[in-house]
């Protein structure tokens, strides 16, 4: 008998790999080895300044490997009036925006803006990572994602390993208790730091999240945010929950 | 009356280019869950590897089911074995070795 939550009925998605774009057959091995690994979709970030060559080459590849390329933006704004020119310029443009939060200004601006995809805190000292229930009250209801790169987890080692698992361990709680989506990302820029998605719920024990949490995560939570921004790019999309059914001689007249 | 232990079989797969033997590998393990457990959780581990075959690439660990959730975070979070960087991947893990030798020869990672 099938079990319920079998993986083969599961699309998995690492929404961050992060291969050297200068280098096509470095972009080649990631994309293969995602898919190797078991991922069905690969976002990856591109520059904001002129990143149609990036994708174009990016997009060949995973034709080639079977694989479904997302594309990426990742914000590193200095205050939020950056961040909302640079929202303004790229949102129709690409796929997913994820901001790094290097300020809590920043953060809070970045929470509350629905244009906003993920929020993700690169740093690992616990001043410097804004996400608390203030944060995840307003991601909530802006529908944003808390990203958690892997990577780190794997590189790290030592009294900033135990740094960044303590924060991970608060913030994942708190992100549960108010309704933010999580999403579980390899962040990873050499091949070897990549694991598959399953690697990754098993890891999270590190962190006291439950596996069931941790599988959607890599799943269900980056899918959820693809599909939604895919609709919005279409062209049948009018304002938020508004989508043109019909147009043309498809049109019944009164 | 003192319980049967029941184990779990772990089938890994190493992705590296560097040769190594079953030692090391076990080594590189268990140093890794001393790292994130400290030595009362591997303590209750009761890790061994039961046989690893260089040509495949190819591992099978076992350790105490309780212990399962540690020993699959210590296998994955492992970077580096002897020297040399590698990723070792989980393929399957089974209550027996004879069903889990069943389940990774249909496994083409």
């Amino acid at each position: 008998m099938p079990k319920a939550g079998n993986a083969a009925v599961k699309k998995f998605v690492d929404l961050h790999l992060c291969p050297r774009l200068e280098n096509p057959a470095h972009l080649k091995q990631m994309i293969e080895k995602a898919a190797e690994l078991g991922y069905k979709t690969v976002g990856i970030p591109f520059p904001a300044q002129q990143p149609q060559e990036n994708i174009k080459l990016a997009k060949k590849i995973c034709n080639d490997t079977g694989v479904e390329l997302v594309t990426r933006i990742d914000l590193s704004p200095n205050n939020p009036a950056e961040l909302l020119k640079n929202l303004r310029k790229l949102r129709r443009k690409i796929e997913v925006i994820a901001v790094k939060c290097y300020s809590k200004t920043v953060a809070r601006q970045a929470a509350k803006d629905r244009r906003v995809d993920i929020l993700s805190f690169p740093s690992t000292s616990p001043r410097k990572r804004f996400f608390n229930s203030a944060e995840a009250n307003l991601a909530s209801k802006a529908l944003a994602a808390f990203e958690i790169d892997m990577a780190p987890l794997l590189y790290l080692q030592g009294f900033r390993r135990c740094l960044l698992l303590s924060c991970l361990r608060k913030e994942t709680m708190t992100a549960t208790k108010r309704g933010v989506p999580l999403i579980l990302s390899s962040g990873a820029s050499d091949a070897l730091l990549l694991r598959k998605p399953k690697d990754y719920a098993a890891l999270t024990y590190l962190f006291d999240l439950d596996a069931k949490t941790a599988e959607q995560a890599v799943s269900q939570n980056p899918q959820a945010i693809i599909e939604r921004n895919r609709r919005k790019l279409s062209p049948d999309y009018i304002a938020p929950d508004v989508y043109l059914v019909r147009r043309g001689k498809d049109c019944p007249s009164e | 009356m003192p319980q049967r232990i029941r184990r779990r079989y772990i089938a890994v797969k190493i992705d590296g280019n560097h040769p190594f033997n079953g030692k090391t590998l076990q080594d590189a393990v268990w140093n890794n869950m001393l790292r994130l457990f400290g030595e009362y959780g591997a303590s209750q581990a009761e890790l061994f590897l039961v046989e690893y075959d260089p040509e495949r690439q190819q591992a099978i660990f076992c350790c105490s089911h309780k212990s399962l959730d540690l020993v699959k975070a210590s296998i994955v979070a492992t970077t580096k074995i002897g020297e040399e960087k590698t990723a070792i991947h989980i393929l399957r893990v089974s209550g027996t070795l004879k069903s889990l030798r069943r389940k990774i020869q249909t496994i083409f990672l």
